[in-house]
Protein backbone atom coordinates (compact mmCIF):
# COMPACT_ATOMS: atom_id res chain seq x y z
CA UNK A 1 0.00 0.00 0.00
CA UNK A 2 2.77 2.18 0.83
CA UNK A 3 4.71 1.49 -2.68
CA UNK A 4 1.48 2.54 -4.07
CA UNK A 5 0.82 6.37 -2.35
CA UNK A 6 4.37 6.56 -2.90
CA UNK A 7 4.61 5.80 -6.69
CA UNK A 8 1.27 7.78 -7.42
CA UNK A 9 2.82 11.28 -5.38
CA UNK A 10 5.94 11.12 -7.07
CA UNK A 11 4.02 10.81 -10.75
CA UNK A 12 1.74 13.90 -9.98
CA UNK A 13 4.10 16.04 -8.44
CA UNK A 14 8.01 15.23 -8.06
CA UNK A 15 8.52 13.14 -11.57
CA UNK A 16 5.44 15.35 -13.37
CA UNK A 17 5.19 13.98 -17.11
CA UNK A 18 5.75 17.31 -18.58
CA UNK A 19 7.52 19.84 -16.13
CA UNK A 20 9.93 16.59 -15.07
CA UNK A 21 10.25 14.16 -17.69
CA UNK A 22 9.50 16.02 -20.70
CA UNK A 23 6.58 13.50 -21.99
CA UNK A 24 3.55 15.32 -24.12
CA UNK A 25 5.45 18.17 -24.91
CA UNK A 26 2.79 18.57 -28.01
CA UNK A 27 -0.36 18.83 -26.52
CA UNK A 28 0.95 20.84 -23.46
CA UNK A 29 1.99 23.76 -25.62
CA UNK A 30 -0.60 23.26 -28.63
CA UNK A 31 -3.56 22.91 -26.66
CA UNK A 32 -2.69 25.35 -23.21
CA UNK A 33 -4.74 29.24 -25.17
CA UNK A 34 -7.77 28.43 -23.25
CA UNK A 35 -7.90 26.99 -19.59
CA UNK A 36 -11.56 25.04 -20.93
CA UNK A 37 -9.77 23.28 -24.15
CA UNK A 38 -7.38 22.23 -21.37
CA UNK A 39 -9.45 20.68 -19.61
CA UNK A 40 -10.94 18.95 -22.20
CA UNK A 41 -7.46 17.95 -23.22
CA UNK A 42 -6.15 17.11 -19.34
CA UNK A 43 -9.32 14.88 -18.66
CA UNK A 44 -8.80 12.77 -22.89
CA UNK A 45 -5.34 11.79 -21.96
CA UNK A 46 -6.00 10.94 -17.81
CA UNK A 47 -8.61 8.69 -19.36
CA UNK A 48 -6.50 6.75 -22.37
CA UNK A 49 -3.28 7.23 -20.10
CA UNK A 50 -5.13 5.04 -17.40
CA UNK A 51 -6.54 2.56 -19.81
CA UNK A 52 -3.73 2.37 -22.20
CA UNK A 53 -1.45 1.21 -19.01
CA UNK A 54 -4.06 -1.67 -18.01
CA UNK A 55 -4.23 -2.40 -22.19
CA UNK A 56 -0.60 -2.45 -22.73
CA UNK A 57 0.53 -4.47 -19.61
CA UNK A 58 -1.84 -7.38 -20.33
CA UNK A 59 -0.46 -7.72 -24.10
CA UNK A 60 2.60 -7.57 -22.76
CA UNK A 61 2.59 -10.33 -19.14
CA UNK A 62 -0.02 -12.33 -21.73
CA UNK A 63 1.30 -12.33 -25.38
CA UNK A 64 4.75 -10.94 -25.75
CA UNK A 65 6.33 -12.33 -22.57
CA UNK A 66 5.03 -16.13 -22.88
CA UNK A 67 6.14 -16.33 -26.72
CA UNK A 68 9.06 -14.38 -26.04
CA UNK A 69 8.53 -11.45 -28.38
CA UNK A 70 9.62 -8.38 -26.00
CA UNK A 71 11.89 -7.10 -29.03
CA UNK A 72 8.73 -6.20 -30.49
CA UNK A 73 6.95 -3.90 -27.51
CA UNK A 74 7.46 -0.67 -29.31
CA UNK A 75 5.55 -1.98 -32.66
CA UNK A 76 3.03 -3.96 -30.61
CA UNK A 77 2.49 -1.07 -28.05
CA UNK A 78 1.98 1.86 -30.62
CA UNK A 79 -0.41 -0.30 -32.62
CA UNK A 80 -2.63 -1.74 -29.54
CA UNK A 81 -2.83 2.10 -28.48
CA UNK A 82 -3.90 3.65 -32.15
CA UNK A 83 -6.38 0.94 -32.27
CA UNK A 84 -7.75 1.63 -28.56
CA UNK A 85 -8.04 5.25 -29.35
CA UNK A 86 -9.95 4.43 -32.29
CA UNK A 87 -12.23 2.39 -30.63
CA UNK A 88 -12.74 5.25 -27.57
CA UNK A 89 -14.02 7.46 -30.00
CA UNK A 90 -16.31 4.86 -31.73
CA UNK A 91 -17.86 3.82 -28.38
CA UNK A 92 -17.97 7.78 -27.35
CA UNK A 93 -19.59 8.56 -30.68
CA UNK A 94 -22.31 5.79 -29.84
CA UNK A 95 -23.35 6.24 -26.54
CA UNK A 96 -22.68 9.73 -25.04
CA UNK A 97 -22.32 12.51 -28.66
CA UNK A 98 -22.11 15.17 -25.73
CA UNK A 99 -18.79 14.10 -24.51
CA UNK A 100 -17.55 12.98 -28.38
CA UNK A 101 -17.97 16.70 -29.08
CA UNK A 102 -16.14 17.75 -25.79
CA UNK A 103 -13.07 15.74 -26.31
CA UNK A 104 -13.72 14.94 -30.50
CA UNK A 105 -10.68 17.05 -31.89
CA UNK A 106 -7.80 15.65 -29.28
CA UNK A 107 -8.69 12.24 -28.96
CA UNK A 108 -6.77 11.49 -32.27
CA UNK A 109 -3.74 13.25 -31.26
CA UNK A 110 -3.36 11.37 -28.23
CA UNK A 111 -2.15 8.55 -30.30
CA UNK A 112 0.94 10.50 -31.09
CA UNK A 113 0.94 11.92 -27.73
CA UNK A 114 4.44 10.74 -26.31
CA UNK A 115 3.25 10.23 -22.64
CA UNK A 116 0.63 7.06 -23.57
CA UNK A 117 3.98 5.41 -25.24
CA UNK A 118 5.93 6.66 -22.45
CA UNK A 119 3.82 5.57 -19.66
CA UNK A 120 3.43 2.22 -21.16
CA UNK A 121 6.75 1.52 -21.67
CA UNK A 122 7.86 2.82 -17.91
CA UNK A 123 4.99 0.57 -16.59
CA UNK A 124 7.15 -2.92 -18.24
CA UNK A 125 10.64 -1.19 -17.46
CA UNK A 126 10.12 -0.74 -13.77
CA UNK A 127 8.38 -4.67 -13.20
CA UNK A 128 4.96 -2.99 -11.99
CA UNK A 129 2.18 -4.92 -11.35
CA UNK A 130 -1.31 -4.46 -12.61
CA UNK A 131 -2.48 -2.33 -9.63
CA UNK A 132 0.66 -0.15 -9.51
CA UNK A 133 1.03 0.31 -13.35
CA UNK A 134 -2.94 1.55 -13.05
CA UNK A 135 -1.89 3.93 -10.54
CA UNK A 136 1.16 4.89 -12.59
CA UNK A 137 -0.96 5.84 -15.59
CA UNK A 138 -4.00 7.54 -13.57
CA UNK A 139 -1.42 9.55 -11.98
CA UNK A 140 1.00 10.09 -14.82
CA UNK A 141 -2.25 11.78 -16.63
CA UNK A 142 -3.84 13.77 -12.98
CA UNK A 143 -0.02 15.28 -13.09
CA UNK A 144 -0.51 16.16 -16.86
CA UNK A 145 -4.28 18.06 -16.33
CA UNK A 146 -2.26 19.60 -13.82
CA UNK A 147 0.64 21.18 -15.17
CA UNK A 148 -1.63 22.07 -18.74
CA UNK A 149 -4.09 23.73 -16.51
CA UNK A 150 -1.45 25.89 -14.68
CA UNK A 151 0.02 26.51 -18.12
CA UNK A 152 -3.24 27.86 -19.58
CA UNK A 153 -4.57 30.45 -16.83
CA UNK A 154 -0.86 31.74 -16.64
CA UNK A 155 -0.77 31.58 -20.76
CA UNK A 156 -4.76 33.45 -20.78
CA UNK A 157 -3.27 36.61 -18.48
CA UNK A 158 0.21 36.46 -20.84
CA UNK A 159 -2.36 37.88 -23.31
CA UNK A 160 -2.20 41.14 -21.94
CA UNK A 161 1.13 41.40 -20.92
CA UNK A 162 3.98 43.26 -23.16
CA UNK A 163 6.30 41.03 -24.71
CA UNK A 164 8.75 41.85 -27.22
CA UNK A 165 7.62 40.65 -30.84
CA UNK A 166 10.07 38.18 -31.19
CA UNK A 167 9.45 36.08 -27.86
CA UNK A 168 5.88 36.25 -28.10
CA UNK A 169 4.11 32.68 -29.07
CA UNK A 170 6.57 29.28 -28.13
CA UNK A 171 9.39 31.30 -27.14
CA UNK A 172 7.53 33.36 -23.59
CA UNK A 173 5.80 29.72 -23.62
CA UNK A 174 8.87 28.11 -23.02
CA UNK A 175 10.37 30.11 -20.58
CA UNK A 176 7.37 30.30 -18.22
CA UNK A 177 7.44 26.32 -18.19
CA UNK A 178 10.75 26.55 -17.20
CA UNK A 179 9.61 28.95 -14.20
CA UNK A 180 6.64 26.16 -13.47
CA UNK A 181 9.08 23.14 -13.78
CA UNK A 182 11.54 25.52 -11.38
CA UNK A 183 8.64 25.23 -8.86
CA UNK A 184 7.77 21.72 -8.93
CA UNK A 185 11.38 21.18 -7.64
CA UNK A 186 9.94 22.12 -4.36
CA UNK A 187 8.39 18.76 -3.94
CA UNK A 188 11.25 16.99 -4.08
CA UNK A 189 11.27 17.12 -0.29
CA UNK A 190 8.50 15.44 0.07
CA UNK A 191 9.77 12.19 0.26
CA UNK A 192 13.41 12.11 1.57
CA UNK A 193 14.03 10.36 4.22
CA UNK B 1 20.89 18.28 -63.80
CA UNK B 2 17.64 19.96 -62.48
CA UNK B 3 16.74 17.40 -60.30
CA UNK B 4 20.06 17.85 -58.39
CA UNK B 5 19.66 20.92 -57.70
CA UNK B 6 16.18 20.62 -56.61
CA UNK B 7 17.54 17.80 -53.66
CA UNK B 8 20.27 20.48 -53.03
CA UNK B 9 17.42 23.27 -52.56
CA UNK B 10 15.23 20.33 -50.45
CA UNK B 11 18.32 19.68 -48.20
CA UNK B 12 19.31 23.47 -47.55
CA UNK B 13 15.46 24.34 -46.54
CA UNK B 14 15.81 21.39 -43.94
CA UNK B 15 18.89 22.66 -42.26
CA UNK B 16 17.83 25.91 -41.99
CA UNK B 17 14.67 27.36 -43.05
CA UNK B 18 12.22 24.92 -41.85
CA UNK B 19 14.81 23.66 -39.17
CA UNK B 20 12.76 20.96 -37.40
CA UNK B 21 13.63 22.29 -34.23
CA UNK B 22 13.64 25.87 -34.57
CA UNK B 23 11.17 26.52 -37.25
CA UNK B 24 8.55 24.04 -37.44
CA UNK B 25 8.87 23.38 -33.17
CA UNK B 26 8.65 19.51 -33.78
CA UNK B 27 10.07 17.16 -31.75
CA UNK B 28 10.10 18.32 -28.88
CA UNK B 29 10.14 15.99 -26.08
CA UNK B 30 13.26 14.12 -27.13
CA UNK B 31 15.25 17.68 -27.73
CA UNK B 32 14.49 18.85 -24.40
CA UNK B 33 15.35 15.50 -22.42
CA UNK B 34 18.01 13.73 -23.74
CA UNK B 35 20.11 17.18 -24.70
CA UNK B 36 22.25 17.17 -21.12
CA UNK B 37 25.51 16.27 -23.35
CA UNK B 38 26.87 16.97 -26.63
CA UNK B 39 27.29 12.93 -27.28
CA UNK B 40 23.42 12.12 -25.85
CA UNK B 41 22.47 15.05 -28.64
CA UNK B 42 24.75 13.92 -31.29
CA UNK B 43 23.35 9.70 -30.83
CA UNK B 44 19.83 11.10 -30.70
CA UNK B 45 20.19 12.69 -33.95
CA UNK B 46 21.95 10.00 -35.54
CA UNK B 47 19.46 7.90 -34.63
CA UNK B 48 16.46 10.18 -35.61
CA UNK B 49 17.84 10.91 -38.91
CA UNK B 50 18.53 7.06 -39.81
CA UNK B 51 14.51 6.06 -38.62
CA UNK B 52 13.59 9.69 -41.05
CA UNK B 53 15.85 8.47 -43.56
CA UNK B 54 14.20 4.57 -43.85
CA UNK B 55 10.43 5.72 -43.30
CA UNK B 56 10.92 8.36 -46.05
CA UNK B 57 12.14 5.94 -48.77
CA UNK B 58 9.52 3.58 -47.90
CA UNK B 59 6.81 5.63 -47.55
CA UNK B 60 7.95 6.80 -50.90
CA UNK B 61 8.32 3.67 -52.30
CA UNK B 62 4.51 2.69 -51.34
CA UNK B 63 2.59 6.14 -51.81
CA UNK B 64 1.28 4.74 -55.33
CA UNK B 65 -0.59 1.84 -53.51
CA UNK B 66 -1.30 3.40 -49.87
CA UNK B 67 -5.21 3.67 -49.59
CA UNK B 68 -5.36 7.35 -48.21
CA UNK B 69 -7.80 6.22 -45.54
CA UNK B 70 -5.43 3.42 -44.25
CA UNK B 71 -2.04 5.65 -44.75
CA UNK B 72 -1.39 6.69 -40.73
CA UNK B 73 -1.57 3.27 -39.72
CA UNK B 74 0.42 2.08 -42.49
CA UNK B 75 3.46 4.83 -41.77
CA UNK B 76 3.29 4.03 -38.17
CA UNK B 77 4.26 0.43 -38.81
CA UNK B 78 6.80 1.84 -41.47
CA UNK B 79 7.86 4.13 -38.56
CA UNK B 80 8.15 1.89 -35.56
CA UNK B 81 9.90 -0.68 -37.73
CA UNK B 82 12.76 1.17 -38.17
CA UNK B 83 12.46 2.45 -34.70
CA UNK B 84 12.97 -1.52 -33.45
CA UNK B 85 15.86 -1.49 -35.91
CA UNK B 86 17.84 1.49 -34.12
CA UNK B 87 16.80 0.12 -30.48
CA UNK B 88 18.11 -3.36 -30.97
CA UNK B 89 21.00 -1.96 -32.90
CA UNK B 90 22.12 0.41 -30.22
CA UNK B 91 21.80 -2.03 -27.57
CA UNK B 92 24.16 -4.17 -29.42
CA UNK B 93 26.62 -1.70 -30.53
CA UNK B 94 26.91 1.27 -28.18
CA UNK B 95 25.33 0.27 -25.18
CA UNK B 96 26.21 3.05 -22.63
CA UNK B 97 24.74 5.77 -25.94
CA UNK B 98 21.34 3.33 -25.49
CA UNK B 99 21.08 3.45 -21.66
CA UNK B 100 21.68 7.16 -21.70
CA UNK B 101 18.84 7.87 -24.14
CA UNK B 102 16.29 5.53 -22.25
CA UNK B 103 13.12 5.30 -23.19
CA UNK B 104 13.17 8.00 -25.57
CA UNK B 105 14.90 5.56 -27.95
CA UNK B 106 11.44 3.93 -28.42
CA UNK B 107 9.83 7.19 -28.25
CA UNK B 108 10.84 8.36 -31.68
CA UNK B 109 8.11 6.03 -32.85
CA UNK B 110 5.84 9.32 -31.68
CA UNK B 111 8.32 11.95 -32.68
CA UNK B 112 6.45 14.55 -34.91
CA UNK B 113 8.70 15.38 -37.18
CA UNK B 114 8.80 11.97 -38.79
CA UNK B 115 4.97 11.45 -39.06
CA UNK B 116 4.75 15.20 -39.85
CA UNK B 117 7.43 14.66 -42.72
CA UNK B 118 5.93 11.13 -44.13
CA UNK B 119 2.67 12.52 -44.42
CA UNK B 120 3.70 16.37 -45.72
CA UNK B 121 6.43 14.84 -47.72
CA UNK B 122 7.18 11.59 -48.84
CA UNK B 123 3.81 10.21 -49.03
CA UNK B 124 3.63 12.90 -52.33
CA UNK B 125 7.03 13.40 -53.54
CA UNK B 126 9.23 10.59 -55.72
CA UNK B 127 12.14 8.75 -53.97
CA UNK B 128 15.18 11.10 -54.51
CA UNK B 129 13.33 14.14 -53.30
CA UNK B 130 12.29 12.53 -50.33
CA UNK B 131 15.81 10.98 -48.96
CA UNK B 132 17.02 14.88 -49.56
CA UNK B 133 14.35 16.02 -47.18
CA UNK B 134 14.63 13.19 -44.93
CA UNK B 135 18.33 13.92 -44.59
CA UNK B 136 18.10 17.68 -44.52
CA UNK B 137 15.45 17.29 -41.78
CA UNK B 138 17.82 14.64 -40.24
CA UNK B 139 20.82 17.30 -40.38
CA UNK B 140 19.00 20.36 -39.08
CA UNK B 141 17.40 18.18 -35.94
CA UNK B 142 20.84 16.95 -35.42
CA UNK B 143 22.31 20.30 -35.47
CA UNK B 144 19.91 21.87 -33.30
CA UNK B 145 20.12 18.68 -30.25
CA UNK B 146 24.04 19.94 -30.77
CA UNK B 147 23.37 23.59 -30.19
CA UNK B 148 21.42 23.03 -27.24
CA UNK B 149 23.19 20.37 -25.41
CA UNK B 150 26.83 22.23 -26.26
CA UNK B 151 24.99 25.41 -24.07
CA UNK B 152 23.88 23.01 -21.15
CA UNK B 153 26.68 20.95 -21.17
CA UNK B 154 28.98 23.81 -20.74
CA UNK B 155 26.66 26.09 -18.60
CA UNK B 156 25.52 23.20 -16.35
CA UNK B 157 28.38 20.98 -16.17
CA UNK B 158 31.36 22.80 -17.50
CA UNK B 159 32.48 20.84 -19.88
CA UNK B 160 32.51 19.92 -23.68
CA UNK B 161 32.41 16.72 -25.06
CA UNK B 162 33.52 15.49 -21.26
CA UNK B 163 36.84 17.80 -20.66
CA UNK B 164 36.51 20.73 -18.77
CA UNK B 165 37.00 24.13 -19.94
CA UNK B 166 36.74 26.73 -17.13
CA UNK B 167 39.32 25.10 -14.77
CA UNK B 168 39.41 24.03 -11.37
CA UNK B 169 37.82 26.98 -10.41
CA UNK B 170 34.48 26.81 -11.94
CA UNK B 171 31.14 26.32 -10.24
CA UNK B 172 28.64 24.88 -12.90
CA UNK B 173 24.90 26.00 -12.46
CA UNK B 174 23.48 22.40 -12.26
CA UNK B 175 20.03 23.72 -12.86
CA UNK B 176 20.75 23.82 -16.77
CA UNK B 177 21.35 20.03 -16.99
CA UNK B 178 18.21 19.65 -14.38
CA UNK B 179 14.04 20.29 -16.16
CA UNK B 180 14.14 24.21 -15.95
CA UNK B 181 17.52 24.67 -17.76
CA UNK B 182 16.12 22.59 -21.18
CA UNK B 183 12.89 24.83 -20.97
CA UNK B 184 14.92 28.32 -20.14
CA UNK B 185 17.50 27.19 -23.40
CA UNK B 186 14.84 26.16 -25.77
CA UNK B 187 12.96 29.16 -25.54
CA UNK B 188 15.72 31.63 -25.75
CA UNK B 189 17.02 30.00 -28.74
CA UNK B 190 13.80 29.69 -30.81
CA UNK B 191 13.37 33.45 -29.63
CA UNK B 192 16.96 34.30 -30.77
CA UNK B 193 16.35 33.00 -34.13
CA UNK B 194 12.59 34.81 -34.41
CA UNK B 195 15.16 37.92 -33.75
CA UNK B 196 17.75 36.99 -36.55
CA UNK B 197 15.54 36.00 -38.69
CA UNK B 198 13.06 39.41 -38.30
CA UNK B 199 15.65 41.40 -39.76
CA UNK B 200 16.70 40.24 -42.63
Amino acid sequence: MEKIIVIFFSVVLINNFVLSRFLGLCPFLGVSRESGAALSMGLAVTFVMTMASIVTWFFYYFFLVPYQLEFLQTIVFILVIATFVQFVEMVMAKTSPALQEALGIYLPLITTNCAVLGVSLLNVREGYSLIETTVNGFGGGLGFTVAILLMANIRERLEFCDIPECMKGFPISFIVTSMLAFSFFGFQGFFSK
Amino acid sequence: MGFLFRSGEIFIKGVWRENPTFRLVLGMCPSLAISTSVVNGFGMGMAATFVLLGSNIMVSLVRNFTPSKARIPIFIIIISTFVTIVELFTEAFTPGLHKALGIFIPLIVVNCIILARAEIFASREPILYSIADALGMGVGFTLALMLISAIREVLGNGTILGRPIFGPDYDPAIVMILAPGAFLTMGLLIGLMNYITRKR
